[in-house]
């Protein structure tokens, strides 16, 4: 079929898109939760 | 949690089912043949992308009035989801153009616009980079994104006013345009399925820039001990 191979290109590149997008959000929640932790327990060592 | 879990499964389950019916439910165009298929995952990232830009004006307007800043994680979340929404369609419209124009691009009245929107919001992102202090973030954002959004009714009707190398609309067009109804069917259906799956991105991105604003508080918490 012609022109198969650009609409695979399209929905894969675009469906990475989205994908690597969707991982930067879990990577910087985790990172900020380990961060929200770490500060909450030197603020309690503080007290 | 419990909640966001679902809606991702919920949008991830729709998405599959939009791509499927593109491929095997919708008829087959009968001049561009299987590319056409791309219009399905093209025209439904820009009305999400625009949509999501709505959004992120409305919190802008509502962050300015109220000065809560909720409308603030609210409209850099819609942000950045309009923004990646929209580099989808700048990939996936010239993956189309080359076979059907001969052109990856030209600088056409929507194409253009577009690529002003996608500006618009990089530099939105990269102003709030910049300022440290959050209400003065959130203030010179909310004021650049409202002005931001005046390029999206321009983008929406650059293809109305103004005729030039890309495609006339098919969806609320003129008089005669229009789609077959199973392909018009699976459109609204792929529409729909897009904007579940951006709104499970943005309520992702929302609870990020919650945290950030927690740990913010808590860094200051720890240098004022």
């Amino acid at each position: 079929m012609k022109n198969l191979d650009s609409v695979f290109a399209a929905y894969i590149i675009g469906w990475g898109v989205f994908f690597l997008f969707y991982v930067s959000i879990a990577k910087r929640t985790s990172d900020l939760r380990a961060e929200v932790e770490r500060l909450k327990n030197a603020l309690a060592r503080g007290k | 949690m419990g909640k966001r879990i679902v809606l991702g499964a919920v949008a991830i389950l729709l998405v599959i089912a939009a791509a499927y019916a593109s491929f095997y439910v919708a008829p087959e165009e009968r001049t561009m043949g299987v590319l056409q298929r791309i219009f399905y995952f093209h025209v439904s990232s820009a009305w999400a992308g625009m949509d999501a830009f709505l959004l992120c004006f409305i919190a802008n307007l509502l962050y300015v009035w109220k000065r809560d800043q909720k409308y603030d994680w609210l409209g850099v979340s819609s942000a950045e989801v309009g923004l990646v929404l929209t580099t989808v369609v700048l990939i996936t419209g010239p993956i189309w153009a080359k076979p059907a124009w001969g052109i990856y691009w030209t600088w056409d009245a929507r194409l253009t616009s577009t690529f002003v929107l996608w500006l618009l919001y990089v530099s939105y992102l990269l102003l709030r980079s910049l300022i440290e202090e959050p209400e003065r973030r959130a203030l010179l954002s909310a004021l650049f994104g409202i002005f931001a959004f005046i390029d999206v009714p321009l983008v929406f009707f650059s293809i109305r006013w103004w005729r030039t190398q890309h495609p006339a609309p098919v969806i609320m067009g003129s008089p005669g345009s229009g789609l077959d109804p199973t392909m018009n069917k699976v459109f609204l259906f792929s529409v729909f399925a897009m904007h579940v799956f951006a709104a499970f991105l943005i309520v992702e991105r929302y609870v990020l820039e919650k945290l950030r604003s927690e740990v913010d508080l808590l860094r200051r918490e720890v240098e004022a001990q």
